[in-house]
C-alpha cells in the first residue's frame, strides 16, 4: 500500500509541475494564476499521499494550513487587476 | 474488511490522480481562459476530493478523518470563491488579455 500512495504522490505532482507549462505561455494573466491554483491544490494532494505513505500524521495539519492559504495568492491577484493601488500604476498608466 | 478498504483506497487515489492528470491536459490544450478554469476546477475539487476519499480509510482514529474531510470541505470553499474571482477578473481584462 505504501508504495502504491509514494507513486502515486510522485505522479500527481509531476502532473501538476507539467501545467506550470502555463505560465511560461500564459497568454492571459490569469492563466497563469490557474497554474499557480492547480500546484497549489496537487501540492497539497501529493503531500496527503505523501504523508499517508510514511505514517506522518502531523502532514494533515500542514495540509490544513496550505488549503487555508491557498485562497489568498489568488485574492491578492484579483484585488491588483481590479484595482491596481495607486502606488504601482500613476494616473498617466490608467487606460 | 482490511483488503476491501484497501482496494477502495487504491481505486478512489487512482480516480482523484486521474482527474488531476485531466485537470492539467486540459489546463494545456483548452483555448482560452473559461475553459482553462473549467479544467481547474475539476481537479481542484474532484481531484483532491476522490484522494482525501481514497486516504480516510487510511487515516488513525476520527478526529485525523475529520480533519481530512475538512481539508476537502475548504478546498471546495477556496474553489468556488476563486473560480468566481478568476472569472470576473478575466471578464474584466476582455478578450486583449
Amino acid at each position: 500500500m505504501a508504495e502504491f500512495l509514494f507513486a502515486t504522490s510522485g505522479f500527481v505532482l509531476a502532473t501538476v509541475a507539467l501545467g506550470l507549462v502555463r505560465i511560461l505561455r500564459g497568454p492571459a494573466d490569469a492563466d497563469r494564476m490557474m497554474a499557480a491554483q492547480l500546484l497549489g491544490s496537487g501540492g497539497i494532494a501529493a503531500l496527503l499521499l505523501l504523508g499517508a505513505a510514511a505514517g506522518v500524521d502531523s502532514v494533515i495539519d500542514l495540509s490544513l494550513a496550505l488549503v487555508l492559504l491557498a485562497a489568498f495568492a489568488t485574492v491578492a491577484f484579483v484585488r491588483f487587476t481590479a484595482a491596481p493601488p495607486s502606488g504601482a500604476a500613476g494616473p498617466d498608466d490608467a487606460l | 474488511m482490511s483488503a476491501a478498504l484497501d482496494l477502495f483506497t487504491v481505486v478512489a487515489v487512482a480516480a482523484g490522480a486521474f482527474f488531476f492528470l485531466a485537470g492539467t491536459v486540459g489546463l494545456l490544450r483548452f483555448p482560452d481562459v473559461f475553459t482553462h478554469l473549467h479544467a481547474l476546477s475539476k481537479a481542484d475539487n474532484l481531484g483532491l476530493g476522490l484522494v482525501v476519499l481514497g486516504l480516510l480509510p487510511q487515516a488513525n482514529g476520527l478526529l485525523a478523518g475529520l480533519k481530512l474531510v475538512a481539508i476537502w470541505l475548504l478546498a471546495l470553499l477556496v474553489g468556488a470563491v476563486v473560480s468566481q474571482l478568476i472569472a470576473r477578473a478575466a471578464r474584466r481584462a476582455g478578450p486583449r488579455a
